[in-house]
């Protein structure tokens, strides 16, 4: 996994809340096999005007100009501001996938539902909870001042605006690690077989029912 | 020392290491596999060159993508190349690997969260996994199910454990009893519109009270079902003898003496009567009326007696905001009755609502009246193989097909619109699934949700009805 240390980018502000992973990235181009590819699908329904396709040329749809990321202003953007509970409804890693693919290293939002969280980890992109009032600060910021940028430091777990204020943010302390160094977490938890290994055959002996029963 | 929660009782049991970050590892017992969210799992299994950590621990079945039609073709009747493609590479997957999958021709084939019950694959005590945020179904049977991401696919493939944060506990009490015509799905609804859809983040909700008690397993399913709806990963019903009652005899079920041991240790998964959660909330039962939602997020609901809320009421602005865009999205008036909105499709399937008493109950409102003649379309989709053939059994199909309503093969169909069943634009369906989302049914589509015997009785009315006059 790509390590993340820290980041300054561009910030595009997305002022909608409960924004959910069916609107990240819609089911039809759930049907791909890789884990590539699906930026250019980032938003879709509300980035285009016509109805999305697989395989299909997107720099020849239509776009919604009433769109963030279609406002040349936020063009390059890689630092995603976003409302309460962002990535809410499907598992689906595609999510993810998708806002990485598109260039963000970054969500910030006053909360994300779990699932998307925890994905969010596993391909190098880091979500930041920061407080509803924060949020709010860093939207108008981000509105009145164009080329507004971040600067995100995973190890000193902060955020930093242009005008030098910081606020600190909260991220346990096994998937900073894993981010900071851009670990392998199956080759994290092997490191643990033997452990494995023992607390099964303990439970093959307690809870033989659940060790291939009916197969 | 307070009493423990069933959360915890589940969580202790399964705790392989207690890392000093605050995190642990969580042995898995059962990973169910699909279509959609495997094949990177499966690619990235094979790039690190790692094998299944134990293959008996998994079974498959492809459902996103499958047609509920033709299946008599089998894979070839996947019209879509990209779809075929998917359930193609499941197969290819499982073959390798030796994991057990019931392919599209297999009569046990059906929703990962429709089989996994059915067949005994899901057992109490158990922690359960799949791809799949409605993982939390599995919850109804007093085991730790969640969804997770495809690189957690992978993980448990490769090391049948989960790298895990543990959760605050929440208990949701549906006291009283259930009026006629109420179903768990209206219990459901009502918990969302009540809690809001983030109301569970970050804990795992125990549903319980005299409403949960008194339900069937296929009622408990359907309620843990859309405990992600609430924002919660996971829900869960304590272990009593009716869920011992389902679980006997299911194929993968233990027999003999380890059955016995079984019921022994699965009488033990209940909360402590001292046990102590970090959020309560109630509800009265009685009071639950049968729900639609009106909006673009499950929150968005409201009694079928009611109207669809006006924003101008509403005096938190990202909240009116979000009520105005919901409204243009899905085409309404503020204040319309609910019994006003006019529908295209009728929806009844999907992991909520697709087993034998779904149907039952969708089949005892249409039995003898016929579709509106107002709908483009009202199907039907069983969620397995076995379920369709015992509706088959019990008439239920010659009671839907005489109403009007398609008879279809099983799989998620319409309610994500991966397969050929979708919303045109604009278009309102009254569907037993679990999200309203913007698009999800299809592009422009306009989803409410209900219950199936809701569904039932917007099929005949072609407007939303309140299904108790038509069981007068």
């Amino acid at each position: 996994m790509r390590a993340f240390t820290q980041h300054q980018g561009l910030v595009a502000p997305m002022d909608r809340s409960n924004v959910d992973t069916d609107m990240i990235i819609p089911k039809q181009f759930l049907k791909s096999i890789k884990r590539t590819g699906f930026g250019p699908n980032l938003f879709d329904e509300l980035r285009y005007l016509d109805e999305g396709k697989p395989d299909q040329d997107s720099s020849q749809r239509p776009l919604n100009p009433d769109f963030v990321l279609n406002q040349p202003r936020y063009k390059g953007a890689s630092v995603l501001l976003a409302r309460s509970n962002f990535g809410c409804g499907s598992s689906r890693e595609h999510a993810p996938w998708a806002l990485d693919d598109y260039g963000f290293r970054v969500i910030i939002a006053p909360s994300f539902a779990d699932i998307f969280y925890n994905n969010c980890f596993k391909n190098g992109l880091l979500p930041i909870v920061l407080e509803e009032k924060i949020v709010d600060q860093l939207f108008e910021e981000a509105e009145v001042s164009e080329g507004y940028q971040l600067t995100v430091d995973l190890e000193a777990k902060t955020v930093i605006t242009p005008s030098g204020e910081s606020f600190g943010f909260d991220v346990d302390d096994f998937r900073r690690h894993c981010l900071l160094n851009g670990l392998d977490d199956i080759g994290v938890t092997l490191e643990d077989a033997e452990l494995i290994k023992s607390y099964e055959n303990q439970r093959r002996k307690t809870a033989p029912w659940l060790f291939g029963a009916g197969q | 020392m307070a009493g423990k929660t069933l959360y915890d009782k589940l969580w202790d049991d399964h705790v392989v290491k207690q890392r000093e970050d605050g995190s642990a590892l969580i042995y898995i017992d059962r990973q169910l596999l699909h279509e959609v969210t495997s094949p990177q799992a499966f690619e990235g299994l094979r790039l690190a060159n790692r094998k299944p950590w134990r293959i008996d621990a998994n079974l498959a079945t492809p459902d996103h993508n499958v047609p509920t039609t033709d299946r008599a073709k089998g894979i070839e009747g996947i019209v879509d190349p990209v779809s075929r493609i998917q359930v193609e590479t499941l197969g290819k997957n499982c073959d390798e690997f030796g994991i057990l999958e019931f392919k599209i021709m297999d009569q046990r084939q059906g929703i990962v969260h429709v089989i996994g019950p059915e067949q005994g694959a899901t057992l109490p005590g158990m922690t359960i996994v799949c791809g799949d945020s409605h993982t939390s179904t599995h919850g109804a049977f007093g085991c730790l199910a969640h969804g997770i991401g495809t690189s957690e696919v992978e993980h448990v493939l490769a090391t049948q454990c989960l790298v895990q944060q543990k959760m605050k506990n929440m208990l949701v009490k549906v006291n009283g009893t259930l009026g006629k015509g109420v179903t768990a799905k209206d219990v459901v609804l009502a918990i969302i519109g009540k809690i809001g859809t983030a109301g569970g983040t970050g804990h795992a909700i125990e549903f319980g009270g005299e409403a949960i008690q008194n339900m069937s397993m296929e009622g408990r399913m359907t309620v843990c079902n859309m405990a992600i709806e609430a924002g919660a990963r996971v829900g869960m019903v304590a272990v009593d003898g009716t869920t011992i009652d389902y679980v006997k005899g299911r194929p993968f079920a233990p027999t003999g003496e380890a059955w016995d041991a079984a019921v022994k240790y699965w009488r033990t998964l209940h909360s402590d009567l001292d046990a102590k959660f970090d959020k309560i909330v109630e509800l009265d039962g009685s009071e639950i009326m049968p729900q639609v939602s009106w909006g673009t997020s499950p929150e968005m609901v409201a009694d079928v007696t009611g109207n669809v809320p006006d924003p101008a009421k509403e005096e938190d602005p990202i909240k009116r905001e979000g009520i105005e865009r919901a409204l243009k999205y899905m085409g309404l008036e503020a204040n319309q009755a609910i019994t006003d909105i006019k529908l295209d499709r009728v929806f009844i399937g999907s992991c909520t609502n697709s087993r034998i008493e779904d149907l039952r109950e969708a089949a005892a409102v249409v039995k003898g009246r016929k579709v509106s003649a107002s709908l483009k379309q009202a199907m039907v989709v069983p969620g397995s193989g076995l379920v369709k053939a015992q509706a088959e059994e019990e008439g239920l199909d010659r009671i839907f097909l005489e109403a009007g309503l398609e008879w279809r093969d099983p799989g998620c169909s319409m309610c994500l619109a991966m397969n050929a069943d979708k919303l045109g634009q604009g278009e309102h369906c009254a569907s037993t699934s679990n999200r309203n989302f913007e698009g999800r049914q299809g592009f422009g589509g306009r989803t409410h949700l209900v219950s199936p015997a809701m569904a039932a009785a917007a099929a005949i009315t072609g407007h939303f009805v309140d299904v108790r006059e038509l069981l007068n």
